[in-house]
């Protein structure tokens, strides 16, 4: 029973996605003449409201959690429901509900929104299933449910030649990475015999109790364990499979680039935490020679360092927000990169991951939306021609201003405490390199953050009518950007419950 | 409750002056800011603390709530004052209105940005001053930059972008060392402390809970962490040689801006290392004692040498507050009760005769529109009473008995010159009396080639007297000057009870 409703009602939050946009697609069409843009992204926007709505109140009433009964399991024990699962769905839909509210504006003129709105929609749907995905099998669907209408949506402006541009190449490198996943989930189950997650940690566990368990096969799993790694660092934009990523945040529409780049990386990091945590646990996998920690460290290593670097020498706001977005994709393989097997720190350190996950779905967003409302205007795209926008936009460059003071980690702001407790985290973990790589690397962030604010602010406009394209008020795209500010200022004093929330549900993975 | 109603009504008086119409932002941030001034006047007169808050000593509306709990610790909004906090608290509240009113005349553009900015930073160096949790104190650490940041680089003179651009680097940096300072400490203690409550750190320093970490023994922790903080801290106050931020800071800052800036953002630095590496760590600090001692006589001399060779007014005003902060170190380093409470009295002295001259040397320029010492000459003849206020300011810089100054510096001297805890004390002492010396050359010559004389400067307008609200706040600075000359005791009583605990605190007195 859930809040004295039947079980199924567990999926509340997944199915009012599904659903609307469902509801969208249907009345587009059936009457595609009374079609207007407003009245679907309300209705698309409600019912990613909504969806917040059941996933607080599942949360807030611990549902699926340990004190409340534990996980709740429908079909067959291929979904699970539980307070992690909650956590990544309330992400989801916080970034959905504030992309399909800026897209109003971004997309006022387009011929056909409606599809945006479902295809986001769908796209959030598959992300909430994969939070719920208890068996390989319904982790495969669901990763092919994100990307399929990811790779619509990139390529959404199809007049535009880097939309299009962006969307081949997001849809190359995914169809591979896809291919690879897949293959590495046959590889698993050709050595355990299962696709459940439950089951192929207790063959991985055999090993410790003494019984056969692997066996010879333990190479063979060892190569899916890596190749399902590799299915996670494309969906969450690390090495070696985040070359596409610049790209296709650059090339397809902003609130596209906001949705990609906070909703699906955390729908890659909740594929990560959850089968590497529940089917292939550390302790059983180093006895049997298979040290994903390792590699998942190094993979954070890099990530943090390469996005880091790259962005510091980016020209164009938008893709050094890709590239920061690599890095961001780097602090947070933290979460499963200093897991050791004793188990003391790893809720912690995890915990801390899903937090700073949260508020970079906001502050994150935030700023991809800034620049679609840059885009909206037609300023240009480098940090000189951003030069004096406060002048003429002081309240949505206050809001960058903060999202980018975020995102480097400066103490007003959530990221601070984000970053600090991932960072703690791992310290305590036994992961001293890795915190201390990635504190340096935040540091260094700090130094193209503050590009972006010393443009708006201080610079001069290169010309006196270099601002006078700014001639309309996108009151929707404003309302989303100053709302995900506000969000991050509050995300500060409001981060108690946020991380004892996100430790509770990581620990029960342990 | 009193000292969040002073801290929140700062924050929605900047909210509110950020959202007025430029034309009356100034007033509107004027009259706004005596609430608090008003409120700490209350807080001092029903002020019933006793001893130093982080040695045990009884907090004065001390307030303590838990924020979030993390990795076995809490963190929590605690606030409170003690007779080191209550002073500075004052000054702030105090020059803040003054500041203001002195931006009238020069801030003609975007001033409700400005003001709010302002009372935004006011906001919370209040916390800066009150909080007794570390984490909550360093976001009110950082969040002062944020606003200086802007304060530098957008109402700045024509270097302004590379003064920010400097100013937050340099400050960044710092805090990060002492950042990872302070934490190596917390990670030392382990279990010995549940939060990060400063008191219960410091309680637990002094009974000896630092343990090995990562095979550092305790001792090398305790003296990296000093060193790391020291190092922090030192940018802030500035001490030679991590002081080149400060000249550019404040040439390029406006008027008003560097009011704060000398007048109470360097007392952030000071009042950190009293609290932190000399109340936490005093062992650590007297086994240093010489090599601090000497940075603190080459800050004094350095500094006015420095000062001696500027021609431009605000330039030598700059570096002569480099040499006023050697004798606070001094003070600080010698662990008597006249030192360490002179140290924490010329804090407050230096607050109000920094910021007079700085707003003289502002209202002189604001007349003149240039500040080169050989640009202008009998300047006493046009603004006599501008130029009188000054030079009165410039003699309590001297040290002329009856002002702040010399009631500051001479409990300095007294508790220095016989000091146990400082091999060589005399030595020292005396090469640092001889800074005074330098101090009256290079003042008088200043104000001798500028403001008297036969009347000479090149411009197409007539000079005048300085309106009204230009010359208030210069008097009510003298006043108060003269006042806490007079009689010290209104603040040095309550701050030698809560010197007296930081002085017994190191073993060779104890």
């Amino acid at each position: 029973m859930v809040n004295g409703l039947p079980e199924v009602t567990a999926l509340l939050p997944v199915l009012l996605l599904g659903f609307t946009g469902l509801a969208l697609l249907l009345v587009d069409t059936l009457s595609p003449d009374t079609r207007s843009n407003t009245s679907m992204a309300v209705v698309s926007a409600f019912g990613a409201l909504a969806s917040l709505a059941a996933t607080a109140w599942f949360v807030s009433t611990g549902v699926g959690s340990a004190d409340a009964g534990g996980a709740i399991t429908l079909f067959a024990e291929a979904i699970k429901v539980d307070t992690m699962a909650l956590f990544f769905t309330a992400i989801f839909a916080s970034v959905t509900s504030l992309v399909v509210v800026a897209a109003h504006d971004y997309f006022h003129d387009h011929s056909n929104p409606a599809t945006f709105y479902s295809l986001t929609l769908f796209a959030a749907t598959g992300m909430s299933l994969l939070a719920v995905a208890n068996s390989l099998a319904v982790v495969f669907i669901a990763l092919e449910m994100v990307s399929l209408p990811s790779y619509v949506l990139v390529a959404f402006l199809k007049q535009n030649r880097g939309s299009v541009e962006a969307g081949l190449k997001y849809f190359l490198v995914g169809a591979l990475s896809s291919a690879i996943f897949l293959f590495g989930i046959s590889l698993v189950y050709a050595a355990t015999g299962s696709l459940m997650l439950a089951d192929v940690a207790s063959v991985l566990g055999d090993i410790a109790a003494g019984t056969d368990g692997l066996g010879s096969r333990s190479g063979i799993a060892g190569l899916g364990i890596v190749m399902i790694l590799g299915g996670v660092a494309f969906k969450t934009a690390s090495v070696p499979f985040h070359f596409w990523a610049p790209d296709a945040y650059q090339g397809a529409p902003a609130p596209v680039s906001a949705f990609l780049s906070s909703a699906s990386k955390a729908a890659g990091f909740v594929v990560a935490f959850r089968v590497f945590t529940e089917a292939f646990p550390v302790g059983a996998s180093l006895s049997a020679n298979i040290n994903w920690v390792l590699a998942f460290g190094i993979l954070a290593a890099v990530t943090m360092t390469l996005g880091n670097f790259a962005a510091a020498v980016q020209e164009e706001v938008k893709r050094m927000l890709a590239y920061s977005s690599i890095g961001h994709a780097g602090y947070a393989l933290i979460g499963v990169a200093a897991l050791s097997a004793d188990g003391g720190g790893n809720s912690a350190v995890m915990g801390a991951a899903m937090a700073h996950l949260l508020v970079y779905g906001f502050m994150n967003t935030g700023a991809f939306l800034f620049v679609a409302m840059a885009e909206r205007w037609g300023v240009g795209r480098t940090f000189e021609d951003y030069a004096g926008l406060a002048r003429r936009a002081p309240v949505a460059s206050t809001a960058m201003a903060v999202f980018m003071f975020s995102l480097a980690g400066l103490p007003p702001f959530a990221g601070f405490f984000s970053k600090y407790f991932l960072f703690t985290g791992a310290i305590d973990n036994g992961f001293l390199w890795l915190a201390a790589i990635g504190a340096i690397n935040s540091v260094i962030s700090l130094y193209y953050y503050s590009r972006v604010v010393k443009a708006l602010f201080i610079d001069d406009p290169a010309s006196p009518t270099a601002l006078d394209t700014i001639d309309v008020r996108p009151t929707a795209l404003y309302a989303a950007v100053v709302f995900a500010a506000v969000a991050t200022v509050l995300l500060l004093p409001g981060f108690g419950p946020v991380i004892e929330t996100a430790e509770a549900a990581a620990s029960a993975l342990f | 409750m009193i000292l969040e109603a002073l801290i929140a009504a700062a924050f929605l008086s900047a909210l509110l002056v950020l959202l007025s119409p430029n034309e009356w932002a100034g007033r509107l941030a004027f009259a706004l800011s005596l609430i608090p001034f008003v409120g700490s006047l209350y807080l001092w007169s029903g002020f019933d603390g006793s001893g130093n808050a982080l040695t045990g000593g009884d907090i004065a509306y001390q307030t303590q709530i838990e924020w979030l709990e993390f990795g076995g610790r809490s963190v929590s909004w605690f606030v409170g004052l003690d007779g080191i906090s209550l002073p500075l608290v004052v000054l702030t509240t105090f020059l803040v209105p003054l500041a203001i009113l002195s931006a009238w005349t020069p801030i003609d553009t975007r001033q409700s940005q400005f003001y709010g900015l302002m009372l935004f930073m006011e906001a919370n160096l209040l916390g800066v001053f009150t909080a007794l949790d570390f984490f909550l104190w360093f976001v009110f650490w950082e969040a002062v930059l944020v606003p200086m940041y802007f304060l530098i680089g957008v109402w700045g003179g024509p270097r302004r972008k590379y003064a920010a651009i400097k100013f937050f680097v340099y400050t960044n940096a710092a805090s990060l060392l002492m950042f990872i300072g302070f934490m190596s400490l917390t990670f030392a203690l382990g279990d010995s402390v549940t939060s990060f409550a400063l008191p219960e750190i410091t309680g637990a320093i002094a009974d000896g809970g630092l343990g090995t970490w990562f095979g550092v023994a305790p001792d090398q922790i305790a003296m990296l962490a000093f060193l790391a903080m020291f190092a922090g801290f030192a940018v802030k106050v500035p001490i030679v040689p991590v002081h080149t931020w400060l000249p550019d800071a404040h040439v390029e800052a406006p008027t008003p801006v560097s009011v704060l800036l000398a007048g109470v953002l360097l007392k952030m630095g000071t009042y950190a290392l009293l609290r932190f590496n000399f109340t936490m760590l005093p062992d650590q600090a007297s086994a240093l004692a010489i090599p601090i001692a000497a940075i603190a006589v080459i800050s004094v001399i350095y500094g006015a040498m420095l000062a001696l060779a500027q021609k431009d007014l605000k330039r030598i005003v700059a570096y002569s507050s480099v040499s006023s902060m050697g004798y606070v170190i001094l003070g600080l380093v010698v662990f008597t009760e006249y030192g360490v409470g002179g140290a924490t009295f010329q804090m407050v002295a230096h607050g109000l005769i920094s910021g007079l001259m700085f707003m003289a040397v502002g209202v002189v320029y604001n007349a003149t529109h240039t500040r080169m010492v050989g640009d202008m000459a009998g300047m006493a003849d046009r603004m006599p009473i501008t130029v009188g206020i000054l030079v009165a300011g410039a003699f309590g810089y001297m040290g002329l008995p009856l002002m702040a100054g010399f009631a500051g510096e001479f409990f300095i001297f007294v508790g220095s010159f016989s000091a146990p805890a400082l091999p060589y004390a005399p030595v020292f002492t005396g090469l640092a009396m001889f800074g005074i010396v330098i101090v009256a050359g290079y003042l008088l010559s200043a104000m001798q080639s500028t403001l008297f004389g036969p009347f000479e400067l090149a411009t197409d307008y007539e000079v005048g007297p300085a309106p009204f609200h230009d010359v208030a706040p210069l008097a009510v600075l003298l006043v108060a000057i003269i006042v806490l000359g007079v009689a010290p005791d209104i603040f040095f009583e309550m701050i030698r009870d809560a010197a007296l605990p930081v002085v017994e605190g190191v073993s060779i007195n104890g």
